[in-house]
């Protein structure tokens, strides 16, 4: 039997490099990617403490977390083509049209 | 070291490596591959965890619906520049030190969990002798049905919204 710890600690090492791509990378797209690696390993953690704990919330939760990604990066990658029509750079530190 | 475990470390190892190449890779199509191969691996952990309609809908959802999503809006830019230019700006090391804090958190926090015993109804006799499907749809269409509908909402507005946004303007 694997113990759930072990589990917790693979999603916290994924949610931490999923952490780490959001904050470092300067292209827009990966930002996103790495926004959904975030997402899944909270699925994860979530399926492993449904499974321990014998109950069915955790699944459920995870249900609603996967509808939730995909209106995300449904609407965020359609923001991503408007901009990009108006303003051709997908890097963070070029869109820069609210700086004061 | 059981079997289970074996196969348990060989997941996290490979789970651990393929993010790593996720967040590093240059060309954003080698990511959005790597990252189907990390779907697929997550798929299998849920089988593990005694979810097989959530593996399932992991394929079905991420693998098939997201990342194409990803594939088409990469293909629908031109990012021929970029891949020459730097993959991290400048503050990355900011960056790096924010995680470093956030990693050690999360070994308090992973210290400090007290497993409960098991109390729940679903064990994994009771999901067996009515099938994955069908327990959770259960559930789904009883206790959670309010949220349900809410989700439904959500996709709703993601569909306007993507196409309200994405469209040509024509007043210009």
């Amino acid at each position: 039997m694997v113990p759930l710890s072990w589990y917790i600690m693979l999603s916290a090492v994924m949610f931490s490099i999923g952490v780490f791509g959001f904050l470092a990378r300067r292209n827009l797209i990966i930002m996103f990617i790495s926004l959904e690696l975030m997402l899944n390993s909270v699925n994860v953690s979530l399926v492993a403490f449904s499974h321990y704990l014998q109950s069915m919330n955790g699944q459920i939760l995870v249900f609603f977390v996967i509808t939730v990604a995909a209106a995300e990066a449904a609407i965020g990658l359609a923001i991503l083509i408007a901009y990009y029509k108006n303003n051709p750079t997908i890097k963070v530190d070029e869109i820069n049209l609210l700086k004061g | 070291m059981t079997v289970h475990q074996l196969i348990f470390i060989y997941f996290a190892i490979a789970m651990t490596g393929i993010s790593l190449l996720v967040v590093t890779r240059r060309n954003p199509v080698h990511s959005v591959l790597f990252m189907l191969v990390l779907f697929v691996h997550i798929a299998a952990l849920y089988l593990f965890l005694n979810a097989e309609f959530l593996a399932a809908v992991q394929i079905i959802v991420y693998a098939g619906a997201i990342m194409v999503l990803f594939l088409f809006v990469i293909m629908l830019l031109n990012l021929r520049r970029e891949e020459t230019e730097e993959k991290f700006h400048r503050q990355w090391p900011v960056s790096a030190g924010a995680v470093a804090v956030l990693a050690v958190f999360f070994i308090m926090i992973v210290s400090k969990i007290v497993v409960l015993p098991a109390l729940g109804e679903y064990s994994i006799d009771a999901i067996r002798s009515e099938g994955s499907i069908m327990t959770v749809g259960k559930v789904l269409f009883t206790k959670y049905l309010l949220p349900f509908e809410i989700a439904s909402i959500i996709l709703l507005v993601a569909i306007i919204g993507a196409i309200v946004l994405a469209k040509k303007s024509t007043n210009s």
